[in-house]
């Protein structure tokens, strides 16, 4: 009846999982009954779930991606805990815990805090920055974030129900196969990802389409803001790369249910391929997660230092042929195989070409900053953090694309302190700019500054405390993921890194210190013109938070910083450069559920086929193609916003700015 | 093997931060044997070429933000000033430049210190055959029909012909202190060849994960002197078990922190044989029933 489900999935013999279970499943139920009681669920139910509006759906993704940050941390500070204690000991969490926990950690932080952080902002920001009403494709979009989602949660379940993969945060064959892995935690992980990566596919399309296909009049391909060009490079990217990840996990998953021998040891399988392929998806992924976090310290750094963007065509260039390049080097992952002279040679050298474009762009934001008026925001320091971070993380990735010097340094600690380099200091760093950046625009009133410095110096503290013992004890021949070791020279070291992430830890208290204190204080910190940073793109041309349908009239775009030469045009003439427009009715996309009823049936689905409960996953699978055809064919499909209801927003919007305006001397 | 200049790798000594804050005893910065210390030529030598570029940068990064700070009236604002061709020209040469030196030292170095490459040497390497398990090493000497577990025995500055293979899941053979690694994998021979150069006892791990007992797969490298070598095989000949077919199926059971032991002979073409398949791989871990039953006794005892 229940597969291979029964109650001694459940970990009640086990104290640390079993209380972690208890924590999040308790957790979980306190929100719900308080959403409940509160009577908030019809308007969730209205405004956010059902909702198919980009900037909703990019703040659910950033919401998602926050909360499984605070999972993923918590991951990492049991791997720093233990590896802080376990010097010739057994420390507190046996090698079966400690395995599903750095496989989590991975799992979790890239594929559920990176990932949806960074596609996030960009549905929040994207059709703002091009000045149009919404992406290609609403429902879809609302689709693929409930997938992601749904993706979160199986990731999720595992830690009450059953185990979670004991093979990293990618699963190697031989080890991730049946005779290894006879547990059901490498099912989690395929079926979780498998979900999500369908989601993150969508959302691929979805905004290749958008980017392309539907942009403010005179917008050109040129005169786009740089953090569309990132989106469109990362979601290129994505459409390319995905469904590799998908075809290969779908080969392991072969492998697993149908007694296929793709990866096996038996049978003429070959581990080396899932080598190959995954990393043809996965270094392609590190640029998906990377470019937009560029395109983000690309409009921080520019609006901050009240300046276009230095070599604007340069930065073009630089992110497509990053994009292109990204294809070229997946055997950097693996020099170590044993290929020989030539190919490690080729794959080295296409690797360090990679750091030509990234050089560039570093360079540029450099002379943006020249000649600037910076002002120290905290998004601003964010991006000087970042910029010096990376620049150190760059250089000792170009050091591991090195094969001889990758000889004695693959998979060691400095490889994870290299990764961890790069990924906190450009993708988190710029996800968190990015957070601060657009904050206001999201809601109207801007985040605590004295809150947001703290944490940003505790995160920028914590992380050269936390990861340069790891480059340290790599160098000292240290492997990552040893659940215990006996080597003193590593010890105190592992002790430093432990520190560190505590550092870490108080910066994510004053993060959600700083959130509670910005809510709370909000009336106060209202932003009522809409452009608080004195920006430079479309976004901040309408309100905060924008209306439904983001602009009452399309903008007419003449340059490269549309908003910023409408406002100079305006202060040298003393008031508003437009004089108001003719309102029109606006029609705009109908709220649906298909996406939560979806990735509903998605999480039957994939919970029933980790536990081979057939029945289920048949009504899972019959449940998400009712729901597909239910959406297929409904007859409404748009709501139609009246035009006197577009010009009342609008009218409000106007007067706010010209008030600012007259307020404000002319610069 | 490779020579670089004295003065490169002065200089790279003194720009590495990091091997000064180690302490670096017991690190791929002070390798035993000649590949690491190819390896860490290299490691030091494209260091230092991008440190000359890093550290300005860096501080350029610092001295803009400080200087542009819009308190300080005394900069100049450029609102306009966004494009420069003669700096655009810098911007895109002095990475390519930089890429083009690391790009060479690449190149050459992946050839000179191709694992599979035999050291040049007027000692006659010795072999030894490799293998993974779950959890330990298993060394098989077919020069001298010996075997051992989690501890390799081999005389000092005599190259080592090393053959590279995994009886279940993939590992990788690592020995910090003598230089690069490389996978092992069933049904597959890699090849490696290393060097001690001074006695000494080495540790080796396995850097790729392997399951729970892989920390465990912890192992020691004796260098030992020629003489010496001879008389530890003269007297592991003369005691232990076998390797036979029997005894290498018992050693695919799984089996954690196992303490080194030696096998005074080895059936013939081992090694061959689990290459090529005709011995099985390693059986995987028991059913989880067995476990959980295991786990049900434990907790009675405790009670």
């Amino acid at each position: 009846m229940f597969g291979k489900l029964t109650w001694q999935a459940i970990p009640f013999g086990q104290p640390i999982p079993f209380a972690a279970g208890a924590f999040v499943v308790l957790g979980m139920a306190a929100v719900l009954i308080w959403v409940a009681a509160k009577g908030y669920i019809p308007y969730l139910w209205r405004e956010w779930i059902t909702s198919v509006d980009h900037k909703r759906i990019g703040i659910m993704y950033c919401l998602l991606a926050a909360v499984m940050l605070l999972r993923g941390f918590s991951d990492a500070l049991m791997m720093r805990s233990q590896q802080a204690m376990a010097f010739h000991a057994a420390g507190y969490l046996p090698p079966e815990h400690y395995d599903q926990i750095f496989s989590a950690h991975g799992t979790i932080m890239i594929f559920f805090v990176a990932m949806p952080f960074v596609i996030g902002l960009m549905n929040f920001a994207v059709p703002l920055q091009l000045g149009v009403r919404d992406v290609a494709f609403p429902t879809l979009n609302s689709v693929g974030f409930w997938l992601t989602a749904a993706g979160a949660l199986l990731v999720n379940i595992s830690l009450v129900v059953g185990e979670f993969a004991r093979t990293g945060w990618l699963p190697f064959p031989p080890l991730s196969e049946l005779t290894y892995s006879p547990g059901v935690g490498v099912d989690y992980y395929l079926w979780a990802i498998q979900i999500s990566g369908v989601g993150t596919l969508m959302t691929g399309i979805n905004f290749v389409t958008t980017i392309l296909k539907i942009r403010a009049p005179g917008m050109s391909y040129m005169r786009m803001p740089i953090f569309c060009w990132t989106a469109l490079a990362s979601n290129l990217l994505i459409v390319a790369a995905f469904p590799i990840l998908t075809a290969t996990l779908g080969m392991l998953l072969l492998d697993r249910y149908a007694g296929f021998h793709f990866f096996t040891n038996e049978a003429g399988g070959n581990a080396m391929m899932f080598m190959n392929l995954i990393w043809a998806w996965g270094h392609p992924e590190v640029y998906i997660l990377v470019l937009p976090a560029f395109g983000v310290f690309s409009e921080v750094v520019s609006t901050f230092s009240g300046k276009p963007l230095f070599g604007r065509r340069s930065m073009i260039v630089a992110t497509m042929a990053i994009c292109i390049l990204s294809y070229s080097v997946w055997l950097h992952h693996f020099f170590t195989m044993g290929a020989g002279g030539d190919v490690n040679g080729v794959f080295g050298i296409a690797s360090m070409i990679i750091a030509v474009p990234t050089g560039v762009k570093i360079f540029n934001w450099l002379f943006t900053m020249y000649g600037g008026r910076i002002r120290f925001n905290s998004a601003m320091l964010w991006a000087v953090g970042f910029m010096v971070t990376f620049v150190i993380g760059g250089m000792t990735g170009v050091l591991l694309a090195s094969p001889a010097a990758d000889f004695v340094l693959h998979n060691s600690l400095f490889l994870v302190a290299h990764f961890h380099n790069v990924i906190i200091g450009a993708v988190l760093f710029g996800a968190f700019a990015g957070y601060t950046y657009w904050f206001p625009k999201a809601f109207g009133f801007s985040l605590d500054e004295r809150l947001g410095k703290a944490a940003f110096w505790c995160w920028l503290v914590g992380f050269y405390v936390a990861f340069v013992p790891l480059y340290v004890v790599g160098l000292e021949g240290m492997t990552r993921r040893m659940q215990h070791y006996d080597r003193p020279e590593w010890y105190p070291w592992l002790l430093v890194a432990g520190v560190g992430a505590l550092i870490i830890l108080c910066g994510i208290a004053l993060q959600i210190a700083q959130l509670w204190v910005s809510i709370r204080g909000r009336e106060r910190r209202r932003e009522p013109t809409g452009d608080p940073w004195d920006g430079r793109s479309l976004e901040w041309s309408t309100s905060s938070p924008p209306p439904a349908f983001n602009f009452a009239v399309l903008p007419q775009v003449t340059n490269d910083d549309p908003y910023w030469a409408i406002k100079q045009r305006a202060r040298a003439i003393g008031h508003p450069v437009t004089a108001e427009p003719e309102y029109s009715a606006i029609e705009m996309p109908r709220n649906s559920a298909t996406g939560f009823v979806t990735a509903f049936f998605a999480v039957v689905t994939g919970f029933s086929l980790i536990w081979q409960i057939w029945w289920a996953v048949i009504l899972g699978l019959i449940g998400a193609y009712v729901t597909f055809v239910v959406f297929a064919w409904r007859d409404i499909h748009e709501i139609e916003i009246p035009a006197e209801e577009v010009a009342r927003i609008d009218r409000a919007n106007r007067a706010a700015r010209a008030a600012a305006l007259h307020g404000e001397p002319a610069r | 093997m490779i020579r670089f200049t004295k003065r490169a790798r002065l200089l790279s000594a003194l720009v590495l931060v990091i091997a000064a804050l180690s302490g670096c005893e017991r690190s791929v910065l002070e390798p035993a044997g000649p590949v690491g210390e190819g390896d860490r030529i290299v490691l030091l030598d494209s260091l230092a070429i991008m440190l000359a570029i890093v550290i300005p940068t860096i501080v350029a990064i610092l001295a803009f933000a400080y200087w542009f700070r819009a308190s300080n009236t005394r900069a100049q604002y450029l609102p306009n000033w966004d494009y420069s061709g003669r700096l655009e020209l810098i911007v895109w040469s002095i990475p390519a430049l930089v890429v083009f030196f690391l790009g060479g030292i690449a190149w050459i170095s992946a050839h000179l210190l191709d694992p599979a490459e035999p050291l040049k040497s007027k000692a006659e390497p010795l072999q030894v055959e490799v293998v993974s398990l779950d959890w330990k090493w298993l060394f098989i000497y077919p020069q001298q029909n010996l075997a051992s577990v989690n501890r390799m025995v081999v005389p000092a500055g005599v190259p080592l012909d090393l053959k590279i293979t995994s009886a279940s899941v993939f590992n990788v053979f690592f020995v910090p202190e003598l230089g690069s690694e490389i996978y092992s994998m069933y049904g597959m021979t890699t090849r490696l060849n290393l060097q001690a150069d001074r006695p000494g006892v080495y540790f080796g791990l396995s850097a790729h994960f392997s399951g729970d007992g892989f920390p465990g797969m912890a192992f020691d490298v004796q260098a030992v002197s020629p003489e010496q070598f001879t008389a530890w095989a003269a007297a592991t000949r003369g005691r232990g078990p076998v390797l036979d077919d029997a005894a290498y199926r018992s050693l695919l059971k799984q089996s954690q922190d196992v303490s080194p032991y030696t096998y005074r002979a080895v059936q013939d073409g081992l090694f061959e044989e689990i290459v090529g398949q005709k011995l099985p791989p390693g059986e995987g871990p028991q059913t989880t029933q067995t476990a959980a039953a295991a786990s049900t006794v434990m907790a009675q005892r405790q009670r």
